[in-house]
C-alpha cells in the first residue's frame, strides 16, 4: 500500500471511530463526555507521518485522532471510553486522559493549554539528555490564548528546544469563533514574538501537513529551534456531546464539507490512479471492521474492580 | 558532625544529589548567577553549568509544567518557586497534571519532580510574599508535601524528595534559612517522607507543628519547662503523607493536643490534623484539641500587624496553659 493510501486508511479509521463514538454517547451506551475530532484527521495523520518512533506527542481534550494516528490500539481507546479496565488508563482517565509512553504518546489533556508546558519540558529533557527525540504539541486555536501557550513558546524559542507546536485551528473554541478570540489574522504570526518561524498550512490536506511537519521535525531534531504550524481545519461535529451548534450556520458547515479532508483525499487517490474504487471500498470495509471490533472488545471487557479505587496514587 | 545553616544544608544537598545523578537539574527564577532569591543555589551554576542550573523566565505555570514534562521523559528536575505565594500561578500544573498522572496513566507515568519554595512571614514582606499555603496542597491527592525545620532534616528530606518518583512540594521557611544545626554529611542521612520526629519529649501536652512553628513551639516548651509544664513537641516534617502514628502515640500519652499552624485557620492544615487526632485518639483526650493559627486575614506588611497575625512562642505558651487549665 502506498503512503497516501495508508494515510487515507488511517484517516478513515479515525473518522469512523469518532462517528461511532458520537453514536455511542448519544444513545447513552457510553457515559461522560467526549470531543470528536471529525474533520481534523489530516492534521493528526499528516503530523504523525513525519515523526520517528520514540518522538513525543502531547494531545488535547480532542485527542482520539492523535492517539490513533500514532498507532494506538483502537480496542483499548474504545475500552477507555467505556470506562473498562482494558482501557489505556484502566478506565480512570476517560476520553481526555489516556497515554501510551511506548508510542511516545504522553497523553491527552482535559485542561485547555495544559500540555503546552509538558511538551516543552519533554523537549527540554531530550535536549539535556541528548536523546535525539523531538516533541510535538497539538493544541487548538482556543489554547493559543492561554498563558501557557505564550510562556511555553517563549521558553522553547529561548532555548531552541526540539519541539513542534501544531495548532489545530478548527475555527471554534467550543462556541467562540476564532475571529472573536484572536485579534490577528493568523495564529502562526504569534511565533514571531518568540523568535521562531510560524507557518500556515491547509490542515485538510494531509500531504501539505506532512510536508510542513517534516520540515519542522528536521529543524527540531537539528536543535535549530521550534516551529509553530497553524493547520487550518474545521471541527465537523459540535464541541462535545449535546452541542446543538447554535453559534454557526448550516451553510458554513456545508461549505467546509466541500473541503472534507477524507473526501478530498479519496478523490485525489482515484483521480490520480493511486487507488481504484474497489481499493477504496475495501479500505472502508476494513476500517468499519476495525471500529466494530473495537466496540465489541469494549463492550465485552470487564469494568475495573471497585476495590482498586485507591490503588496507584503514588509511584 | 559539621554545623551549617539551613541554606548551606540545602545547597550542599543539591550539589550532592546533582553529583550522584546526572538527571537532576535545577530550574527556576534567578537561581543561576544570582543564586536564588534567598541564596540557596549560590555557586551551583559555576559548579554544574548552564545545563544543570537553568534560569527560567517569569513563567511559573509553564516552567513547573515543563519540569513535569522533563520528569516524564526521565529527568529529575528540582524547581524553585521564589516565594510560595507565587505557586498559585502553577496550580493547574500541580493539581491537574503532576498529582494525577501516575494514578490515571499507571506505571508508565512517573513524575520525579521536586518543587522547593520558601513560605512564611516574619520578614514584613506583606500579603503576597508571606503566606504558608501548605494546607491548600494537602487537599490534593497524589502530592507529597514536606516542611523541614532543621538543617539536618532539610538535607534528609531533600534527598528523599529528589529520589522519590512522585511530585514533592518541599516547603522551606524564610526565617529558617539562617538557622544553624548539626548535619551528618558523613552519612547518606535520608529522612523518609512521611515520618514525624519527636523534637522534644514531654508528658503534659502535645504540640504538633512543622517548619518555623516547630522552632517557635520548642521555644515555648523551654519557657513552659521553667513553670514545670512538660511539653512534647512533634515536628511533623511531612504534611503528606501525615505520620499520624507518631502524633497519636504522643496524644495518647499526654491527653492534650495543640496544633500550631502558620497558615490561616479555616479549612487549613491545622483543621485536618486536629480532626485526625480526634478520630485516632478521642478516648485519650482530656480536653478538646486546640489550634493556634494565623487568623483568617491576609498577612499585613506592618511589623506590628504582622507580629499580631503570626503565631509565636508567647502565644503558643499561652495556648498550652489554657489547654492545661481546661476543666470541661
Amino acid at each position: 500500500m502506498n503512503n497516501l493510501l495508508q494515510s487515507f486508511r488511517a484517516m478513515l479509521v479515525i473518522r469512523l471511530f469518532e462517528e461511532k463514538v458520537e453514536d455511542l454517547f448519544t444513545s447513552g451506551a457510553v457515559r461522560g463526555t467526549t470531543h470528536p475530532s471529525s474533520g481534523q484527521e489530516a492534521v493528526a495523520v499528516g503530523v504523525c507521518n513525519a515523526l520517528q518512533p520514540g518522538d513525543y506527542i502531547t494531545s488535547t481534550h480532542r485527542g482520539h485522532g492523535h492517539f490513533l494516528a500514532r498507532g494506538a490500539d483502537p480496542n483499548r481507546v474504545m475500552a477507555e471510553l467505556f470506562g473498562k479496565a482494558a482501557g489505556y488508563s484502566g478506565g480512570r482517565g476517560g476520553s481526555q486522559f489516556m497515554a501510551d509512553f511506548d508510542l511516545g504518546f504522553v497523553g491527552g489533556n482535559g485542561i485547555t493549554g495544559g500540555s503546552l508546558p509538558t511538551a516543552t519540558g519533554l523537549a527540554l529533557s531530550s535536549k539535556l539528555r541528548k536523546t535525539g527525540k523531538i516533541a510535538v504539541c497539538f493544541f487548538g486555536d482556543g489554547a493559543s490564548n492561554q498563558g501557557t501557550f505564550h510562556e511555553s513558546l517563549n521558553m522553547a524559542g529561548l532555548w531552541k528546544l526540539p519541539v513542534v507546536f501544531v495548532c489545530e485551528n478548527n475555527r471554534y473554541a467550543m462556541s467562540l469563533h476564532v475571529a472573536k478570540s484572536v485579534p490577528i489574522a493568523s495564529i502562526a504570526d504569534r511565533a514571531a514574538s518568540y523568535g521562531f518561524p510560524g507557518a500556515v498550512v491547509d490542515g485538510n490536506d494531509v500531504e501539505a501537513v506532512e510536508l510542513a511537519a517534516a520540515a519542522a521535525a528536521d529543524r527540531a531534531r537539528a536543535l535549530e529551534g521550534p516551529t509553530l504550524i497553524e493547520c487550518e481545519t474545521y471541527r465537523i461535529s459540535g464541541h462535545s456531546r449535546g452541542d446543538r451548534r447554535v453559534y454557526r450556520t448550516r451553510e458554513e458547515e456545508a461549505e467546509w464539507a466541500q473541503r472534507d479532508p477524507i473526501v478530498r483525499l479519496e478523490r485525489k487517490l482515484v483521480d490520480s490512479g493511486g487507488a481504484t474504487a474497489q481499493d477504496i471500498a475495501r479500505i472502508r470495509s476494513e476500517a468499519e471492521e476495525v471500529v466494530s471490533e473495537a466496540v465489541r472488545f469494549a463492550e465485552e471487557a470487564p469494568y475495573p474492580e471497585e476495590d482498586t479505587l485507591l490503588e496507584g496514587l503514588i509511584a | 558532625m559539621r554545623t551549617v545553616s539551613y541554606t548551606e544544608a540545602l545547597r550542599e544537598t543539591l550539589a550532592e544529589e546533582m553529583q550522584r545523578d546526572d538527571d537532576v537539574f535545577l530550574f527556576g527564577e534567578d537561581i543561576g548567577v544570582y543564586g536564588g532569591a534567598f541564596g540557596v543555589t549560590r555557586g551551583l551554576l559555576d559548579r554544574f553549568g548552564v545545563d544543570r542550573v537553568i534560569d527560567t523566565p517569569i513563567s511559573e505555570a509553564s516552567f513547573v509544567g515543563a519540569a513535569i514534562g522533563a520528569a516524564l521523559a526521565g529527568s529529575r528536575p528540582v524547581v524553585e518557586i521564589m516565594f510560595m505565594d507565587f505557586i498559585t500561578l502553577a496550580m493547574d500544573q500541580i493539581l491537574n497534571q503532576a498529582a494525577k498522572l501516575h494514578y490515571v496513566l499507571g506505571e508508565q507515568a512517573r513524575c520525579p519532580l521536586v518543587i522547593r519554595t520558601p513560605a512564611g512571614g516574619g520578614r514584613c514582606y506583606g500579603p503576597t510574599h508571606s503566606q504558608s499555603l501548605e494546607g491548600m496542597f494537602m487537599h490534593v491527592p497524589g502530592l507529597r508535601i514536606v516542611a523541614p525545620s532543621t538543617p539536618a532534616d532539610a538535607r534528609g528530606l531533600l534527598k528523599a524528595a529528589i529520589r522519590d518518583d512522585n511530585a514533592v512540594l518541599f516547603v522551606e521557611h524564610k526565617l529558617l534559612y539562617a538557622e544553624k544545626g548539626p548535619v551528618p554529611f558523613e552519612e547518606d542521612g535520608v529522612v523518609p517522607l512521611g515520618s514525624a520526629a519527636v523534637a522534644r519529649e514531654g508528658n503534659d501536652v502535645t504540640i504538633v507543628a512543622w517548619s518555623q512553628m516547630t522552632v517557635e513551639s520548642l521555644a515555648a516548651a523551654a519557657m513552659l519547662a521553667e513553670e514545670e509544664v512538660s511539653v512534647e513537641v512533634i515536628d511533623l516534617r511531612s504534611l503528606s503523607p501525615l505520620d499520624m502514628d507518631t502524633v497519636a502515640a504522643s496524644v495518647r500519652k499526654t491527653g492534650r493536643a495543640l496544633v500550631v499552624d502558620e497558615g490561616t485557620r479555616t479549612g487549613g492544615a491545622s483543621a485536618e490534623i486536629a480532626c485526625r487526632i480526634a478520630e485516632s485518639a478521642f478516648d485519650y483526650l482530656d480536653a478538646p484539641v486546640q489550634r493556634l493559627t494565623t487568623p483568617d486575614v491576609p498577612i499585613p506588611a506592618s511589623p506590628v500587624l504582622e507580629e499580631a497575625a503570626l503565631p509565636n512562642a508567647d502565644a503558643i505558651a499561652d495556648a498550652v496553659i489554657a489547654l492545661i487549665e481546661y476543666e470541661g
